[in-house]
């Protein structure tokens, strides 16, 4: 490339071939000319280019950009046809994007900025439960717009169809907690307690956490993915131009399906937890099948069973209202769907762990 | 000549998504019975005024009055009242993938009449014959093609013999064929129902073929910069972006 400068034009001259040209200082030094000088025209010559590919158009077009700015006339000489009308294609749609840079916020701002973002989303969220509220309130004064079948259909998905896992990953947790328990009750010769141990700790609290994290995963992240994209292909949006309470047609048979099960899947998760404790006991520590079952019956409490599934009740609520929130506002595309369903676990499982404590210090200031 | 009557009148408007403003200071009036074209370039907010006029998204400043009634501004009951008396076929068609084409169809016929089932069945069957799919009642959406599937939807949105109907780019993502039949059938229905069609596209053969009013939007400016017969602005356009458009740049 050879370039000449007169006093109010430059004649670029392009010669040979130009395949990956990639010579910065020569790029830079042409650059530089055109800004610092006064010129009123650029020539670019194509009369003696041979081969060429994108690395030449783009520095046409850097060439040209700079002409447009500087108000000089640029003129093509001798261009093959291609080249032209990829050159004259990059200037076609002469559309900014609104580049108005957003002023630097100090630290205070940012902060102020975070506060307020956070506020924001805790009002969206206390709205969607007051929208939920009034949805459950005309559930029971029978005016809710819910379909019966979808409602079914809910249920079906978070009853008998989680009976599987559920069993499983209980079983497995009355099992370590047999073991966990008996390294320490074993050192004072009271491995018995084991059988007290398992049967409290799964009655009370630890069936109703495996559930809510089982079906946090499970059901919570379902309702996310499945009303994010009920949202991306615009169903959500039919919904409301109908008129159609999404809160009656959408929330509420999950919500009333998985408040319904949770509690039972609980029940069965305390049952199959004190199953795999007394497969350890029985089978490991040598405990005798009636021993086991006397002390695991002496250790059953109405109180603890009742609390277990009050915990059980809530992480039901926590579980749909987390999935079908953030479901319900998810973005219009493929990614805001993972992203959604993920925060649905997420926040779930944070929610669920906040309740326990706050329930927990509750019961034992009330004694229960 | 009959006398034109205002149907939609949109007066003063402005979209904006927090700072960013995406189209200030719109005017223009949809008369009953008119097919009323929205179109522009990609980007310019033509999709995002639909959401506006559907009450889908807030207004951020001037009115959109329907019937007389300040449809911006409104109660959400006053919204779901009026929105009763629209249909919208959206541009994926928008049918529930849980719910057969009947169920589809009949979601709206159970919520807001007490016709008995048989007559809802009937009336499902009717919208279905009307948009050429007699016989598809039981499949679901998953099982029918993208050109069903906008029929289906439009079935759906004539469900309550809407006044005024919302199309969202109803010729995306179908062969001519199918875009052909489409266009003929929002025709059909404007002329034996009496229907006020609002449709969003940038289909030239569908502007030119349908529309009996239009407005361009211009996503620089932000605003209308040309409206009327789309087939007179092709004779007479008012400015040069709108002759490119017109006639894709080509003569």
């Amino acid at each position: 490339m050879e370039h000449i400068l007169n006093k109010n034009a430059m004649e670029i001259l392009l010669k040979g071939d130009f395949l990956g040209f990639d010579d910065n200082q020569s790029k830079e030094d042409l650059i530089s000319q055109i800004t610092q000088s006064s010129i009123t025209k650029i020539v670019i010559d194509a009369s003696e280019l041979k081969k060429w590919d994108s690395s030449l158009l783009a520095l046409i077009f850097e060439i040209s950009k700079l002409a447009h700015q500087k108000g000089i006339i640029i003129e093509y000489k001798q261009f093959p046809q291609n080249l032209k009308k990829l050159t004259e294609l990059a200037f076609l749609v002469n559309r900014k994007p609104d580049t108005t840079a957003k002023e630097e916020l100090s630290i205070f701002e940012s902060l102020g900025e975070i506060g307020i973002s956070i506020f924001q989303t805790s009002l969206k969220g206390l709205s969607f439960i007051r929208q939920t509220s009034l949805s459950i309130g005309r559930f029971f004064t029978g005016s809710a717009i819910m379909r019966r079948i979808d409602f079914m259909f809910a249920l079906e998905d978070c009853s008998y169809k989680a009976v599987g896992i559920v069993s499983l990953v209980s079983f497995m947790v009355g099992l370590i907690l047999a073991f966990v328990g008996a390294i320490q009750l074993k050192a004072f010769g009271a491995q018995i307690y084991v059988a007290s141990l398992v049967a409290i700790g799964m009655t009370r609290i630890m069936g109703a956490i495996m559930v809510g994290i089982i079906m946090a995963g499970r059901t919570g992240a379902s309702y996310a993915a499945t009303i994010g994209t009920m949202q991306v292909n615009e169903e959500i949006d039919a919904l409301k131009t109908m008129g159609i309470s999404t809160q009656d047609f959408l929330v509420l048979p999950r919500i009333l399906a998985l408040t319904i099960t949770i509690p039972m899947l609980t029940i069965l998760s305390d049952f199959m937890g004190i199953l795999g404790g007394a497969a350890v006991g029985i089978g490991i520590l040598d405990i005798s099948a009636p021993e086991y079952i006397n002390y695991t019956y002496k250790a059953l409490d109405m109180n603890n069973f009742m609390v277990g599934l009050f915990h059980a009740l809530i992480y039901g609520i926590i579980i749909s209202l987390c999935g079908c929130y953030y479901g319900m506002n998810c973005g219009r595309n493929a990614d805001s769907v993972g992203k959604s369903t993920t925060l649905a676990v997420v926040s779930s499982i944070v929610w669920m762990i906040v309740a326990t404590g706050i329930i927990t210090l509750l019961f034992e200031v009330l004694g229960i | 000549m009959k006398t034109p009557h205002p149907q939609i009148e949109v007066r003063n408007l402005s979209i904006a998504y927090g700072d960013f403003v995406l189209l200030k200071n719109l005017n223009f009036t949809v008369n009953r019975g008119d097919i009323f074209i929205i179109m522009g370039g990609s980007g310019c907010g033509k999709s995002s005024l639909l959401r506006v006029l559907t009450g889908l998204t807030p207004i951020s400043g001037g009115q959109v009055i329907i019937d007389g009634t300040n449809f911006g501004n409104a109660t959400t009951e006053t919204k779901n009242k009026i929105m009763r008396r629209c249909g919208i076929l959206y541009q994926s068609g928008a049918l529930f993938s849980s719910m057969t084409l009947a169920e589809n169809i009949a979601l709206p016929l159970q919520q807001y009449t007490n016709y008995s089932p048989q007559l809802i069945k009937e009336l499902v069957e009717l919208k279905l014959a009307l948009v050429g799919l007699a016989g598809f009642e039981d499949f679901y959406p998953s099982e029918i093609s993208g050109g069903m599937k906008k029929r289906a939807g439009l079935a759906r949105a004539l469900a309550l013999d809407p006044e005024i109907v919302y199309f969202d780019e109803p010729s995306a993502g179908l062969d001519p064929i199918s875009s052909k039949l489409l266009d003929d059938l929002i025709i059909d229905i404007n002329q034996s129902l009496g229907t006020t069609i609002v449709v969003v596209t940038h289909e030239l053969a569908s502007i030119f073929n349908i529309g009996t009013n239009s407005i361009f939007l211009d996503g620089n400016s932000k605003s209308i910069t040309g409206s009327g017969n789309p087939n007179e602005l092709l004779k007479n356009p008012p400015n040069e972006q709108i002759y490119n458009f017109l006639t894709r740049g080509t003569k």
